[in-house]
């Protein structure tokens, strides 16, 4: 597999702060993967979401999504149309009073042709499961739905990649997990890249890699199992650990034999099943 | 209380006056505001009233729905309406008390004010509830597209409306949990005077104008990431077109004008 985006000693600092909240930080995005990117609040996972949208531009280093660098106006343009994102608060990114006009923006900005846009919204709605609320106002929507919606708008511009920043931080249990596997859907049926940040562990499990950022660095990156075993590690970044690695943890502290990869409840069952 | 303001706010629908072309409505919106004020006699009123009451049937949106709309106009109606009473003078003298002096002149003024007012906000309320923002926007900007020769900025200024009008429920939501939790840490914004009551606002508006600009950064971002650029090479999803519904209330606004019109040639009140 070759990479999407290539991230290359890449940091960032806000004008008025005086520490970077980005440093050099070095990272490859596989095309098709589910990169699932963890740190806690001000950890810089925000800031690099929005360096990868070409929203904001690295102060050092040099950063590259589906082979183009971010050096003028119309190549950040061409990024925006490759590369999606969806925000942490579904109601500060919804622009239209109406579902289908909102999910329109996005291909209307890009110059689309009418019947091209009607054709594609329909379609972008009916993939998120959305499409009975074409004709409703955002507003009367519930937290999950106003993000399929905002999902929708994204994967009617059909991008290569989706960037999800916290979206599913502000919602509740059955919008969270709705969002999230809608998310995975797209990864697995249309092979659309995402980008999954998140400070959730029971999300991260689920990617293929995570990578974990703490202080504007990126600290570990790896296959969840792996990364995950290192327990004390994780907890010194002021992060959990899934809670079956934990219960596994504790497990094996008090002389029981299991491995210390366990992430599932499914996982744990099998591996007491086992010790019999 | 604030969640009964259904000004901006957009209700679905499929009615006639949903279908219309957004350019004709808001023509016709601003055509029947002049009609509000060149009328002068309770028959101009009662017509004008009769054609909203029309268009708001065929609109299908529950007249509840329409008159709760009206109440928080209601205080500058009733304001209004006093001011013209005790400050317009013709007319026999009705009733004289010190310098209370109220006449027959003063209070036609005065009621045609209260009305005119109620008609006015009725009217552009049947606007926005039949057409979303976008194709307001949409409508305005056609509009005002031809402005553009001496460098009016057309689309900054509908998209800004547009924008303006999606977040008033928002807003109006985050008001109400505002003051609730102010209210459950003692704040009080019913009782006391008027400056009283004014600066107990104070400590609703800080939080509420930190949020909105909160809220306007993260849009920002949104419609950046989304490819917005201004209006530069822009295409829209549900192209304008002016259709047989449009002409049939071109006429209907075109036949109460020509009546109102006679009416007042006539001298008729």
């Amino acid at each position: 597999m070759s990479s999407i985006i290539s991230i290359q000693n890449v940091s960032f600092s806000y004008e008025e702060a005086e520490d970077s909240a980005v440093k050099g930080v070095s990272l490859e995005v596989e095309k098709g993967e589910f990169l699932a990117i963890l740190g806690r609040n001000g950890s810089g996972k925000s800031t690099l979401a929005k360096l990868l949208n070409a929203l904001i531009l690295p102060t050092d280093g040099a950063i590259s999504v589906d082979g183009i660098s971010p050096t003028d106006e119309d190549s950040r343009y061409e990024i925006r149309t490759r590369c999606g994102m969806v925000f942490q608060n579904p109601d500060n990114q919804i622009v239209s009073t109406i579902v289908e006009e909102d999910c329109a923006f996005g291909l209307e900005n890009m110059g689309v042709a009418p019947q091209e846009i009607r054709r594609r919204v329909d379609e972008a709605l009916a993939r998120v499961g959305m499409a009975e609320y074409a004709l409703s106002s955002p507003h009367m929507l519930s937290g999950g739905q106003k993000q399929r919606v905002a999902i929708a708008g994204v994967v009617a511009m059909r991008p290569k990649i989706i960037v999800f920043d916290e979206s599913t931080a502000m919602l509740d249990p059955v919008g969270r997990r709705d969002v999230f596997s809608l998310a995975r859907k797209l990864n697995r049926e249309e092979g659309i890249t995402i980008v999954w940040i998140t400070h959730f562990m029971e999300e991260a499990v689920q990617a293929d890699r995570v990578a974990v950022m703490d202080a504007g660095r990126l600290v570990m990156q790896g296959a969840p199992r792996e990364v995950f075993s290192h327990e004390a590690e994780i907890r010194a970044m002021g992060l959990d650990v899934p809670e079956m690695t934990q219960l596994a943890g504790i497990l094996r502290g008090a002389g029981v034999n299991l491995p210390a990869d366990i992430m599932t409840c499914d996982e744990m069952a099998v591996e007491l099943c086992r010790l019999k | 209380m604030l969640k009964n303001i259904t000004i901006g706010q957009y209700f679905p629908g499929n009615s006639a006056v949903h279908r219309m072309d957004a350019r004709m409505k808001i023509l016709l919106t601003i055509a029947l505001l002049v009609d509000v004020f060149v009328s002068k006699g309770f028959i101009g009123f009662g017509l004008i009233f009769a054609f909203v009451l029309l268009v708001a049937r065929t609109t299908k949106i529950s007249l509840s729905f329409i008159v709760r709309g009206l109440k928080p106009i209601a205080f500058i109606a009733v304001f209004t309406f006093v001011l013209n009473l005790f400050m317009q003078t013709g007319g026999e003298t009705l009733f004289q008390w010190k310098f209370i002096h109220i006449t027959s002149g003063g209070l036609r003024t005065a009621v045609y004010m209260a009305i005119r007012l109620l008609l006015l906000v009725t009217a552009s309320q049947l606007l926005t509830l039949t057409t979303s923002s976008l194709s307001l926007t949409d409508g305005l900007e056609a509009l005002m597209r031809p402005l553009a020769v001496i460098h009016f900025p057309a689309h900054e200024i509908a998209m800004m409306m547009s924008i303006a009008l999606r977040f008033i429920p928002t807003l109006m939501e985050e008001t109400d949990k505002i003051m609730n939790a102010q209210k459950a840490r003692g704040a009080d914004f019913e009782s006391g005077n008027l400056i009283r009551r004014a600066k107990a606002m104070v400590p609703l508006l800080v939080p509420l104008f930190v949020s909105a600009f909160r809220r306007a950064d993260d849009l920002a971002l949104a419609m950046e990431a989304r490819c917005y650029r201004g209006g530069k090479g822009r295409t829209r999803m549900n192209q304008l077109h002016m259709t047989k519904v449009d002409l049939y209330g071109a006429l209907a606004v075109a036949l109460l004008t020509a009546a109102l019109v006679t009416l007042n040639l006539l001298g008729a009140v």
